[in-house]
C-alpha cells in the first residue's frame, strides 16, 4: 500500500514538472500564442464583419475555439518533435509510468489553454457586460480543456513527424469549427449534419458555454461535462496504449 | 550475498525477421566497469534500451539490483542513470534548468535540489555556463551536462552509450577521467564503446558482441593474452573475425 502511494506520488510529481517544463520550453512562443489566441479572435471577427449582428452570440463560439486551438497549439512539437530528437526518451527513463509522461504533456496543453481562455473570457465578459454562470463556465471550460488536449495527444502519437501531426490536427479542428455550432447554430443545420455534430466534442463545449451565458434557468450542464469527460477518456486511453507500443 | 548487480539471462530482442539480440547471458558485479563492445549493429544499444526500460525484450529477461526488468522497471529506473548516444536534453532550457528539471523528475528533495544542481555544475566545470541555453554549448559541454543529468539523483548504476563519440581529444580525455572518478566512488558502470583503447583503459571486463550474440566475456588483459595480441583492438579483430575480412580487403587492392 505504502509502495503504491509512493508510486502515485512519483507519477503526480512527474506529470506536474513535465507540464511545467513544456510550458516554459514551448508554449509561450509566438507560434503557440498565435494559434491559441490570435487565430480564434481573427476568425470570429471575420465572421462578425461578414454578417454583423449580436457579438454576444458569438462569445461561446470564440471561447470554444480558443479552448480547442490553444490546448492543441504546441502538442505536435511537445510530442512529435521530442520523439524525433530523443528528448521524450529522457522522460521515459525517469521512474514514472508512460501514462504519467503523456498526462504531463496533456496537462501542459490544459494549463496554456486555461490561461488563453481566461484572457478571452474575461475580456469578452467585461467588454460586453455579460453575466455568465461562473460555476457552469468553469466546469465546461475545464472538462473541454482536458478533452481537447487529450485529442491532440491522441492524434500526435498516431504519427511520427511534426508536420504529419499538424496536418492531422487541422482536420478535426476545422471540421469542428464548421459543424459544432461555433458560428452557425447546430439546430439550423440539415438533420444528417446535426447527427454528425453530436459526435464531435466541440459541440458539447459550445452548447455548454451557451447554457453558461444564457438567462434560462433550469438547464443543466452536467450532461455536457459528462460527455466531455467521456471524450477525454476516449482519447487518452488509446493515446497511452499507442505511446507504449512505440517503446515495445 | 549475490554481488552481481546486473544479471542477464537469455535476453532476446527480435524486430520482425531480424534477431537484434540473441539469447545473451552475462552478469555485472557491483562497482565494476563493464564494457560492451561490438561493431555497428551488434545489438549494444538494443541491449541498453532493454535494460533501461526503453524497449521490451521479446524473450528472456534480466534483473537489476534484484528487480525484474519485465515487471519492475519503474523501480529500477530510480537507481540507474542513462547517458544515451546522442545528448538529448532540452535545447531551449539553460544548463541549470535542464539539471533542475531532471532533479525534479527524479524526486530529489526540494531542500537539496538547487544545491545539488550547483554542485553538479561545478563538478562538471559548467558553472560559468549555467545560464547558457543547452543548444549554445559545445559538443563536449553538452556531453558533460548529459552525464551530469544522468547522475543528479545519485544512481547506483550508470549506462553510458558511446560516451566519447564525436568529442575532440581534450573533451574525450576529460570524460574518461570522469568515468575513472565515478568508478573510484564505487559506481557500477555499463559502457558501450567503439574505441577499444578506451575500453582497455577503463573496463574491468568486456563482453564482445557480434550479430546479437556474445562471443566472449573476459578482462582486457586476459583477452590480449589468449589471442596473443598486444592491443585490445587486435584481440577484438581476431575474436570477431574482422581481422581476416580486413586482410581479404587489403589483398583485393
Amino acid at each position: 500500500m505504502k509502495k503504491e502511494n509512493k508510486m502515485w506520488r512519483d507519477n503526480l510529481r512527474g506529470i506536474f514538472y513535465i507540464a511545467l517544463k513544456d510550458i516554459k520550453t514551448y508554449y509561450f512562443k509566438p507560434p503557440a500564442v498565435s494559434w491559441g489566441i490570435v487565430f480564434p479572435i481573427t476568425w470570429i471577427l471575420a465572421f462578425y464583419l461578414r454578417s454583423p449582428g449580436s457579438f454576444e452570440e458569438l462569445v461561446p463560439g470564440l471561447i470554444a475555439m480558443t479552448i480547442l486551438f490553444s490546448t492543441t497549439a504546441a502538442e505536435a512539437v511537445v510530442i512529435n518533435f521530442e520523439l524525433r530528437i530523443g528528448s521524450l526518451e529522457r522522460l521515459l527513463l525517469a521512474p514514472i509510468s508512460i501514462a504519467a509522461v503523456l498526462l504531463g504533456k496533456v496537462l501542459g496543453g490544459v494549463i496554456f489553454g486555461f490561461l488563453m481562455t481566461t484572457i478571452v473570457t474575461i475580456v469578452s465578459v467585461v467588454m460586453l457586460g455579460l453575466h455568465p454562470n461562473v460555476c457552469y463556465l468553469i466546469l465546461i471550460i475545464f472538462t473541454s480543456l482536458f478533452a481537447f488536449s487529450s485529442l491532440g495527444a491522441f492524434l500526435c502519437v498516431m504519427v511520427k513527424e511534426v508536420f504529419e501531426a499538424q496536418t492531422l490536427l487541422n482536420l478535426p479542428r476545422f471540421l469542428m469549427v464548421f459543424l459544432s455550432g461555433v458560428i452557425y447554430p447546430v439546430s439550423k443545420m440539415p438533420l444528417i449534419l446535426q447527427c454528425f455534430s453530436y459526435v464531435l466534442p466541440l459541440t458539447y463545449t459550445v452548447e455548454g458555454l451557451r447554457i453558461s451565458f444564457s438567462d434560462i434557468s433550469g438547464r443543466i450542464i452536467f450532461p455536457y461535462t459528462l460527455m466531455l469527460m467521456g471524450f477525454f477518456l476516449l482519447f487518452i486511453l488509446p493515446a497511452i496504449r499507442l505511446l507504449s507500443k512505440k517503446f515495445e | 550475498m549475490n554481488k552481481n548487480i546486473i544479471q542477464v539471462s537469455d535476453l532476446t530482442k527480435r524486430y520482425g525477421e531480424i534477431l537484434a539480440v540473441d539469447h545473451i547471458n552475462f552478469e555485472v558485479e557491483k562497482g565494476e566497469v563493464f564494457g560492451f563492445l561490438g561493431p555497428n549493429g551488434a545489438g549494444k544499444t538494443t541491449t541498453i534500451r532493454m535494460l533501461t526500460g526503453l524497449s521490451r525484450p521479446t524473450d528472456g529477461g534480466a534483473s537489476i539490483l534484484g528487480f525484474d526488468i519485465n515487471s519492475q522497471i519503474v523501480q529500477i529506473k530510480k537507481y540507474i542513470g542513462v547517458v544515451p548516444e546522442t545528448s538529448n536534453l532540452y535545447d531551449e532550457l539553460s544548463a541549470f534548468d535542464n539539471l533542475l528539471f531532471m532533479a525534479q523528475l527524479y524526486g530529489v528533495s526540494l531542500k537539496e535540489r538547487k544545491e545539488k544542481v550547483e554542485e553538479s555544475l561545478k563538478t562538471f566545470r559548467l558553472h560559468e555556463r549555467k545560464n547558457s541555453l543547452f543548444r549554445t554549448l559545445s559538443r563536449g559541454m553538452k556531453r558533460a551536462l548529459t552525464i551530469a543529468a544522468a547522475l543528479i539523483h545519485n544512481p547506483k548504476i550508470i549506462f553510458l552509450d558511446e560516451p566519447t563519440v564525436g568529442l575532440d581529444v581534450v573533451a574525450a580525455r576529460s570524460l574518461r577521467n570522469l568515468i575513472s572518478n565515478l568508478r573510484q566512488q564505487g559506481m557500477t558502470i555499463f559502457l558501450t564503446t567503439h574505441y577499444l583503447e578506451e575500453a582497455n583503459l577503463l573496463c574491468d571486463r568486456v563482453a564482445i558482441l557480434v550479430k546479437g550474440r556474445i562471443l566472449v566475456i573476459d578482462t582486457p588483459q586476459s583477452l590480449k593474452a589468449k589471442t596473443d595480441k598486444k592491443s585490445l583492438e587486435e584481440a577484438f579483430m581476431k575474436i570477431t573475425g574482422l581481422e581476416s575480412e580486413v586482410l581479404a580487403i587489403e589483398k583485393g587492392k
